[in-house]
């Protein structure tokens, strides 16, 4: 370890790092704008510069200069300072002073450094640049001439996202960050590119002039739009969600979210159910708790529990699923299943549906399959966490069933279960380059589980992840990768068909053969309605969507930014997502309203408080107590021997934007898809006019 | 400066290299080791630009999969070298320097000069820097060729002769050789 | 004066045929196996002792900068590169070489690259020199064909390979970095140092990057022997160098001559002396744009090399001379020269980007005194605060220049200021 001294000091630190993350570990601030620890070192804005001896009169950016045996290093001298003042001052002259009309302000890295090293007027009397704003989409709003050519969004786009598009056109001071040729980012990851931003040149469009930073109530809560359970920050204005923004967990999501997890969150103010509904005469009318309660009581105090089904949706909170399953043991009822899109997975050992080798296990893979699944489209921060394992080096790809452009190049092995049987059998030379790797790593998606012969491809990925020694003490390669929040809870709870219990698919069949009467959807929209027979629906949820629309008694739920509620993403990792805002109107928690409705039904839940229901989750499984923590999953015999199809596996994402009741009732989300389609046509216009 | 894909530019539908430059462009790629393609992406533009006269966001594209690039970088590329034309010019570019060692000699004429005579077909102009014939100053470069110790009636002869279709003498326009002192070298006198 | 028979560039003007025969019949390609047969060691031994300093204008010791390139070639290549990106107001003297005395660099480049174990070589030669370029592609070739490069280079049993790259307009390529940004395929912006070319250069590989002319008189540096060249010029400042006397001279000219040749004698001898006679002698840039300027006083008896420049808060750079005689508008020139650094400014890191612009039209105003004189001091500092804290030295040449007028020229600047202030006035 090299022994330097910084401002006299003497410490010893790790070999290896640069001299400002020495000096960070020494406790003290250097002023930085185009370093990121994310992101590749650039060194060209100037402002990290300190005194190095031995080096030359010179300060040096210590962001770029690793540290050395005996260097001392000065970070207050006045040769520090005039450095400092003097980069400050170069950044600010052409820099607009357009603070009071500035989204950034509150939070800009420049205002804040300015306090420190600028002076309290101007020196520059010349006329300052003027830069055209750029169109890159709906999701980032660009001021350029704000832009001080960090080039931190050129680095993210070009290294994390591996969407290469942004880039720096011209040169000197006519130097511009741009795309050139006029287009919306194509990136899932482009509203990271304003958390990046170290000033406002790129800000958040949606968000735009809607709130100042100072008045925004913070919350820390977890994602749901995709089961990655990214930590995310809400900042709400009264009971209005007004930004969502990423927590740091070097675990799950690194500091980066998707476009959908930060801009669906307009579609929690449209389409809401804030009251309850009874249909009446065909049509849903307004009414009371009471009066709705009365209605579900009239209909499934008459039926036996076999008549009687029950489906979780994708983003529910497990306190509701657990509410939902004892509710439904107390109405003696086998059916129930929290896998809407029928995903063969059966509630087998741990091990066999969750994400074993954890995100951060990604790291450490060195040879990846991935099997039915776009993870670009989701997980997409999982996905580029896959591209920094690429970037890294040394490990291959490949992949069966559809592939798109992954930002990282993907060996095609085949279309469906039969290359991965070839796989299996050591036909296909991508089966040595797997074998070859210590740590080989298995990417299941619902692309090649949610289909007929779902349970024989998981056996096959077993008896593959047998074969390669992909699981042992040291590493379990074995990874499912879920597309819904709620799904490994429910898992957990083993919200699936009990004993002679219908599945989401018998379950409907049983709707249109009259064998089921009543079926409660809570917060399932994803399933085929139109199948629901005449069988009495009853859902609970947050939005007026596919389920609410075929209820004959609606209740409404809230969504996950408005209650308390534990999330076990694909890992397995147990997270809390807290309340940030309240529900709209007269809608309530659901485990609560699933009490309440239990009390009605004379089959009263043992728990009154979310302190109890949490309890019992715990009850049903230990790994509910294990908060933020990845559990290891079991391992065992799982799957089913059986025919393979011959259909091919693809996501079951066709559209990233839209994948649940918020984000497709999402404006902003219809935005993103509108504009792809609107430059396309843009284009083409150009193309004509010119001739 | 150009930062943008320009609006006021031919729409160019297609772009194929000629078969004799893109034996060229393979050439030059072969000058570098295997994987490092995207060093030939200068050489290549140029070619682009022999061939077309200017570079068009269609070509660029080409260039871009032809060296397995993202355009953008091409871009990058295209708007950052000077003699990267991204519009349509004349048949003859005149690249006037009228940096110092030429301004000292007199560039100010020759460019207004130039200026006069650019009709966007026949000539273009372009203010340059340094040319690297300091020397031999004030310097026009013409398309490839270096024209030398200009004053406004030797240019005039020079433009007259490529308006005349000819290719007039390059280097110097006084009665000297290269970069030797006029009236004959003080050195190298001896056999 | 330098004699003949001590200079290198025998076809500096291209009298004679720059072909492979006529080439050799100067001298050229001369003994060049037994030359390698000394060995990389010897070789670089030999540079060290000549005394030679790098002719790109930073004047490292060659021989210096070619011993720290690993002695063994592990797992990656090394690679010689020699910088033509020759683009220094003020500078044409690779382009003589280029055109005139190629065969030089081409059996340098063999040298050199033998020396510091690399099996390939690039020549970055900037893209406006297109007819340069197909010279020397020209003699590439006819060295190729004659067995002195490729396999088994000259009967070495050293195989080395050798390519030239075009560059496409752009000033700061002529930094090393940049031009190995340039060279990978991307804009030339300078790479931070650490690591160096010689660790981690071309494609990441251990590179040296080497001026023209430096490359181009190492072969007869080692035919004729270090005690020779090093006898030329003063210690520290030796051999014979290229100059190039543009401007206001009787006679603008390229000339090889003796290091520490005095500048007056330099101009009168070679260039036919100052227009209008010495008298009429304002001020001379020495060593390129962006060395300051030095004024009649200085020049009288100032020597032309590394150290004496030096001692006069200037520099030889690439030893090109610009001469101004008192008709100049010596603002306007150094103004020029702002605005040429704002426009070939890569543009990467804040102090340049931003400061170059500011420089240069403060400079502008100070052409026509619209200023305020304590602005001169501004100017000056807003010139501090770009030296020394950019991640190349372009921002350096952008501030010396102006320095070098504030210091020498600070009345005259004062005197516009105060006649439009007075013009103004009675207006």
């Amino acid at each position: 370890m090299p022994k330097i001294k910084i401002d006299g000091v003497e410490m010893e630190v790790p070999a290896g790092i640069t001299i400002l993350q020495a000096c960070e570990l020494a406790g003290l601030e250097i002023p930085r704008f185009c370093y990121h620890e994310r992101l590749s070192i650039a060194g060209n804005c100037r402002m990290c510069l300190v005194e190095v001896k031995p080096g030359p009169p010179k300060p040096q950016a210590s962001c770029a200069l690793p540290v050395a045996d005996k260097q001392e290093i000065f970070t207050t001298t006045p040769m520090v300072q005039k450095a400092r003042r003097g980069v400050m001052e170069f950044l600010l002259i052409n820099h607009p002073l357009d603070c009071p009309i500035c989204d950034q302000g509150g939070e800009c890295d420049l205002q804040d450094q300015a306090m420190g090293y600028g002076f309290d007027r101007s020196r520059y009397h010349e006329n300052k640049r003027a830069v055209p704003d750029k169109e890159l989409g709906p999701l980032v709003k660009t001021s350029m001439n704000r832009c001080i050519h960090c080039t931190r969004c050129i680095r993210f786009a070009t290294e994390v996202a591996g969407t290469e598009e942004l880039g720096a056109t011209g040169r000197g001071e006519s130097m511009e960050v741009t795309t050139y040729v006029e287009h919306a980012l194509t990136s899932e990851l482009s509203g990271n590119l304003v958390d990046l931003c170290p000033v406002g040149a790129l800000t958040s469009k949606p968000y735009a002039f809607e709130a100042r930073s100072w008045e925004l109530t913070k919350t820390e809560s977890v994602d749901v739009m995709d089961a990655l359970g990214s930590n995310i920050r809400v900042d709400t204005r009264g009971a209005q969600v007004m930004r969502v923004l990423p927590r740091l967990n070097d675990d799950v999501n690194e500091e980066w979210i998707s476009d959908k997890t930060r801009h669906a969150i307009d579609g929690l103010r449209y389409q809401r159910l804030d009251r309850p509904y009874v249909r009446k005469g065909g049509k849903l009318v307004e009414a009371t708790w009471d009066q709705a309660f009365t209605a579900i009581a009239e209909k499934l105090g008459k039926l036996e529990g076999a008549k009687i089904a029950a489906i979780a949706g994708d983003q529910c909170d497990a306190e509701s699923m657990v509410a939902l399953k004892d509710l439904m043991a107390g109405l003696g009822s086998p059916n129930i299943d929290c896998r809407q899109d029928g995903a063969r997975l059966e509630g087998g050992p741990r091990g066999s549906y969750i994400f074993n080798a954890g995100i951060r296990g990604i790291d450490q893979a060195d040879a990846i399959l991935l099997v039915g699944t776009n993870p670009r489209w989701e997980a997409p921060v999982l996905n580029a966490r896959i591209r920094k394992r690429y970037l890294h080096g040394r490990c291959a790809i490949g992949g069966i069933g559809l592939i798109d452009d992954l930002s990282y190049p993907v060996e095609r092995l085949g279309m469906g279960p039969a290359s991965l049987r070839e796989l299996v059998d050591g036909k296909l030379g991508f089966f040595e380059k797997l074998k070859a790797g210590k740590n080989p790593l298995i990417i299941l998606g619902m692309g090649a589980l949610a289909r007929p012969d779902g349970a024989a491809v998981l056996a096959l990925a077993r008896e593959l992840a047998d074969k390669l020694g992909a699981v042992r003490d040291d590493w379990n390669g074995f990874a499912v990768l879920h597309t819904a929040a709620a799904r490994v809870g429910g898992l957990d709870l083993g919200l699936v068909p009990g004993e002679g219990g219908r599945d989401v698919e018998g379950i409907l069949a049983g709707c249109e053969k009259g064998e089921i009467a009543a079926v409660y959807l809570l917060a399932a929209d994803e399933i085929a309605t139109k199948r629901l027979g005449k069988a009495f629906v009853i859902y609970q949820g947050h939005h007026g969507d596919a389920g609410a629309n075929r209820a004959d008694v609606v209740l409404p739920g809230a969504a996950y930014t408005e209650k308390p509620g534990a999330y076990v993403n694909t890992e397995g990792r147990m997270q809390l997502a807290r309340r940030a805002a309240y529900p709209p109107g007269d809608a309530r928690e659901d485990w609560a309203i699933l009490r309440a409705l239990s009390d009605r039904l004379g089959k009263t839940l043992p728990y009154d408080t979310l302190e109890q229901v949490r309890e019992r989750l715990v009850c049903v499984n230990k790994s509910f107590a294990a908060i933020d923590q990845q559990q290891a999953g079991g391992w065992g015999t799982f799957g089913a021997s059986g025919p393979l199809g011959d259909a091919m596996f693809a996501s079951p994402i066709a559209n990233f934007y839209m994948t649940c009741a918020i984000s497709r009732s999402s404006r902003t989300m219809a935005e993103c898809i509108a504009s792809r389609e609107e430059f396309a046509q843009r284009y083409l216009a150009r193309a004509r006019r010119m001739g | 400066m150009i930062t943008a894909d320009p609006m006021d530019v031919p729409y160019v539908e297609e772009f194929r290299f000629l078969p004799e430059y893109l034996e060229k462009a393979k050439a030059l790629i072969a000058n570098y080791p295997p994987g490092r393609q995207a060093s030939a992406v200068i050489g290549v533009l140029d070619l682009v630009q022999r061939q077309e006269g200017w570079l068009s966001r269609t070509a660029m594209d080409e260039v871009a999969k032809l060296l397995d690039m993202a355009p953008i970088r091409v871009y990058e590329i295209a708007t950052f070298y000077t003699m990267f034309q991204l519009k349509p010019k004349g048949k003859y570019l005149l690249q006037v320097c009228t940096t110092t060692p030429c301004w000292l000699r007199g560039s100010d004429a020759i460019m207004k000069a130039c200026e006069h005579a650019a009709d966007g077909k026949t000539f273009s102009v372009q203010e340059v820097e340094c040319l690297g014939a300091c020397v031999n100053a004030p310097v026009v470069q013409i398309n490839d060729d270096f024209y030398e110790d200009l004053d406004e009636a030797s240019l005039q002869k020079v433009l007259d002769a490529f308006r005349r279709g000819e290719t007039p003498k390059p280097g110097p326009q006084v009665d000297r050789q290269t970069s030797a002192p006029e009236g004959g070298p003080t050195t190298l006198r001896s056999e | 004066m330098l004699a003949d028979k001590d200079r290198i560039f025998t076809n500096l003007y291209g009298f004679h045929d720059w072909r492979l025969p006529a080439a050799r019949a100067r001298g050229a390609w001369d003994g060049t196996k037994a030359i390698l047969e000394r060995g990389p060691d010897a070789i670089i031994d030999e540079m060290k002792k000549s005394g030679l300093r790098g002719r790109g204008g930073a004047g490292f010791p060659t021989g210096l900068k070619w011993s720290f390139m690993p002695k063994e070639v592990k797992d990656r290549p090394h690679y010689l590169v020699v910088n033509a990106d020759e683009s220094e107001p003020g500078t044409c003297k690779d382009r003589d070489i280029m055109r005139h005395d190629p065969h030089l660099l081409v059996e340098g480049c063999l040298i050199a690259g033998f020396a510091m174990r690399a099996n390939a070589g690039y020549i970055y030669v900037r893209g406006e020199f297109y007819n340069e370029a197909q010279t020397l592609i020209a003699a590439i070739k006819e060295a190729y064909d004659a067995g002195l490069l490729g396999k088994n280079a000259c009967g070495s049993g050293w195989d080395f390979d050798l390519y030239v790259h075009r560059g496409a307009g752009a000033y700061i390529c002529g930094e090393e970095t940049a031009l190995l940004e340039s060279l990978e395929g991307k804009k030339g912006m300078p790479r931070l140092k650490p690591p160096f070319p010689a660790g981690s250069g071309l494609y990441g590989c251990p590179s040296t990057v080497n001026n023209v002319e430096s490359i181009a008189v190492a072969p007869t540096i080692l035919r004729r022997g270090a005690a020779w060249f090093a006898g030329i010029g003063r210690p520290n400042n030796t051999g014979t160098k290229l100059f190039c006397i543009s401007g206001h001279v009787n006679k603008p000219c390229n000339v090889e001559e003796e290091m520490g040749i005095p500048l007056r004698e330099l101009i009168d001898r070679h260039a036919g002396g100052v227009r209008g006679g010495w008298d009429n002698l304002l001020a001379v840039i020495p060593g390129g744009a962006s060395v300051p300027l030095l004024p009649k006083s200085i020049c009288d008896t100032v020597l032309v090399d590394f150290d004496s420049l030096r001692d006069q808060k200037s520099g030889l750079g690439t030893a090109a001379v610009i001469v101004m005689d008192k008709s100049t508008d010596i603002v306007k020139a150094i103004a020029r020269l702002s605005q040429f650094y704002k426009h070939e400014s890569c543009g990467q890191c804040t102090p340049c980007r931003e400061g170059t612009g500011w420089m240069w039209r403060v400079m502008e105003r100070m052409v026509v005194g619209n200023a305020r004189i304590d602005e001169i001091d501004a100017l000056e500092d807003v010139t501090r605060q770009v030296e020394g804290h950019t991640i190349c030295a372009l921002g350096d040449a952008a501030a010396w220049p102006i320095q070098g007028l504030i210091r020498h020229f600070r009345p005259e600047m004062e005197r516009r200021i105060r006649a439009r202030t007075e013009k103004l006035a009675a207006e």
